[in-house]
């Protein structure tokens, strides 16, 4: 029974590391740029839900409605100013940019926040749980976690599939000059999908905080590193590969919980290892590209 | 009349002034290693930060300015030299020979580790050696012996100080000056043509016969094991490690990244200028805390955006500088020019 348990907590754990993806993968997808800094990002997001809370006095929910919009705005911008330039420059340059980012982000968050631990109050949410059988009990919030990470990619497919500026990003992503050619400003395109990206990291760090009961400066260098294998085990270019990815990878260290509370990391990052030398494509084979 | 002939240019590999490098740096190099006996040895064994810094930003710049692959994974290998010293010292050999026997064993565990890293590209591959120097520190705390997940110092220590500090000096200017010599002699070999073919178009290298993975692999292989020796000489430096999570941390990589950035991505000596200034940075500034780390970020950003050859590739372009030559260029060939003209005089009498 413990190990349906873990198996059942895993599944859900795989849907936060998928939301935590979906922003790199859109990223990577439509401008082949690897945002380093994502984990900060999300971190960033996190502590705008701290700070929108106390300030406001808003619950978390309201407070999303402020801090996603803003991140996005952020994304942006920051593709506009920075990243733009540094496509033109060369390959490595985007790395290079956002790897400074990721150095500015936790610095800066401790010298406000210190590195205390900042909570993010979910009322009683973070409790509530629904007992299936003895021996397994869904959190509410989890399962919330797992129902917004479906709800995301489902609309994400369908934005790139019907909208236009979905049409425009997967242009984009294959040919920005021809998409120059037909009077669309790939520029604005490519901003477009870095807002995209940051608005949906801000959410997955709100969510992350809300899992590990607030946040801290640094917990962007594994929530990166998380989001990243989840990609990489689910296969590039597939959204719902990711979400298998996130699963294996929940599963995988709910289950060495059980052996070990030191074990959790480790085999997350074997698994991971495992995948990328045995099967380097993916669990899921992609057929569109995204 | 100075008109080019076909088969009157030469190719010239800059030989007379790496000539006069080498016998400059080799004074340099002996000035140096005599240096503990005029100045007073704790002064000299601040240098060996210096020392470190540079052999760390010149492998990083191996790894991303002369094959294309940026790696934020470098730590892996700075814990494993801290740490594969303390291994062959337990084992009964002394620190610094600990220090050259652990780089080699992390070369060895560098080339399996490769195959893992090597099947992603760009930006997934800097991830990759993130999470592979990750899973080595995890794997290093299991070990009791290593002191876990605590730290642990070094054993079998010389005891005196003064003579401690005098051995990590020279293996850390031994080290440096390997590490430098080591490149230039990669780069001007067929390899060094090959990485960079590999840089600037990897497909097009692959299709005028470069053994491409090969080649990285090499590159790869070295670049650990120079970061290995690093990671042995701050280990000696500090009488052992302070804790997994400090000589695993990957502010190793944002410290190489810096380095590299400023002083010059894809140069030789852009590295060495990038690592001095690090240095001077940090002796002056590293009090201000955190605000310090956030300003060598923005400055990696600006520098990238703004300053993409770095201090010394803006230098050596404006006054087409070269300390370490290893280029190529054609000029033409008088000798050859010459008989060759007398040839044609001959054949063709007027």
């Amino acid at each position: 029974m413990a190990i349906l348990n873990a198996l059942t907590q895993g599944i859900l754990l795989g849907g936060l590391f998928a939301m935590a993806a979906l922003g790199l993968s859109i990223a990577f997808g439509v401008l082949r740029v690897v945002n380093l800094a994502h984990g900060e990002i999300m971190t960033l997001g996190a502590y705008l839900a701290f700070v929108t809370i106390s300030s406001l006095g808003v619950n978390v929910w309201i407070s999303l409605l402020v801090l996603v919009p803003i991140m996005g705005f952020v994304g942006y911008w920051v593709q506009r100013a920075l990243l733009q330039r540094a496509l033109r420059l060369s390959e490595l340059s985007p790395l290079l940019v956002t790897f400074g980012i990721s150095i500015i982000i936790p610095n800066v968050l401790i010298e406000i926040f210190t590195n205390n631990k900042k909570a993010i109050p979910t009322g009683d949410l973070a409790v509530q749980s629904i007992t299936i059988t003895e021996g397994i009990r869904i959190g509410v919030l989890p399962l919330l976690t797992m129902v917004v990470a479906i709800v995301l990619i489902a609309g994400m497919q369908l934005f790139l599939a019907q909208a236009r500026i979905g049409r425009y990003m997967r242009a984009a992503a294959d040919d920005s000059e021809t998409l120059r050619l037909m009077g669309v400003d790939h520029r604005k395109v490519y901003a477009f999908a870095m807002a995209l990206a940051f608005a949906i990291a801000a959410l997955a760090g709100v969510f992350f905080g809300m899992r590990q009961g607030g946040v801290t400066p640094f917990d962007g260098q594994l929530t990166v590193l998380f989001a990243f294998e989840a990609v990489i085990i689910g296969g590039l270019g597939s959204l719902w590969g990711t979400l298998a990815g996130g699963i294996v990878l929940g599963v995988a260290q709910t289950m060495a919980g059980l052996v070990g509370p030191e074990l959790p990391l480790l085999v997350g990052n074997l698994v991971f290892i495992a995948i990328l030398v045995f099967r380097p494509t993916g669990i899921v084979q992609s057929k569109v590209a995204v | 009349m100075s008109q080019l002939v076909a088969g009157s240019v030469r190719i010239d590999r800059y030989r007379r002034r790496l000539l006069t490098t080498g016998i400059v740096g080799g004074a340099v190099l002996a000035v140096l290693a005599l240096a503990p006996y005029v100045v007073d040895p704790s002064i000299t064994s601040t240098w060996i930060k210096l020392f470190y810094l540079i052999t760390l930003a010149t492998m990083w710049n191996l790894l991303a300015g002369y094959a294309g692959m940026v790696s934020v994974g470098q730590q892996a290998y700075i814990g494993l030299g801290a740490y594969g010293l303390f291994v062959f010292n337990d084992l009964g050999l002394d620190p610094y020979s600990s220090a050259l026997v652990a780089s080699v064993a992390v070369g060895v565990i560098a080339l399996p580790l490769s195959f893992v890293a090597f099947r992603l590209r760009g930006g997934y591959f800097a991830i990759g050696t993130w999470v592979i120097a990750e899973a080595v520190r995890q794997v290093i705390i299991r070990f009791d012996s290593l002191g876990a997940g605590r730290g642990r110092s070094i054993s079998n220590y010389t005891a005196d100080p003064i003579f401690r500090n005098l051995f990590t000096y020279w293996l850390a200017l031994g080290v440096v000056a390997l590490a430098l010599v080591a490149t230039v002699f990669l780069l001007r070999s067929r390899m060094g043509i090959a990485l960079q073919s590999i840089r600037d178009n990897e497909i097009a290298a692959r299709a005028v016969g470069i053994k491409v993975n090969r080649t990285k692999r090499t590159v790869f292989v070295v670049a650990a094991m120079g970061a290995s020796l690093a990671g042995s000489l701050i280990c000696l430096q500090a009488i052992g490690v302070a804790s997994p999570s400090q000589i695993f941390s990957v502010s190793y990589s944002a410290f190489m990244i810096f380095m590299v950035l400023i002083g010059g991505i894809g140069t030789i000596e852009g590295p060495i200028i990038g690592a001095a200034i690090y240095y001077v940075m940090d002796l002056y500034f590293s009090q201000l805390g955190l605000w310090y780390l956030v300003a060598l970020g923005v400055l990696a950003v600006l520098v990238t955006l703004f300053l993409p050859k770095g201090i010394w590739g803006e230098l050596s372009s404006k006054f087409n500088l070269t300390i370490f030559p290893v280029g190529h260029r054609v000029i033409p060939d008088e000798r050859a020019t010459a008989s060759l003209r007398q040839a044609t005089r001959t054949e063709v009498p007027s």
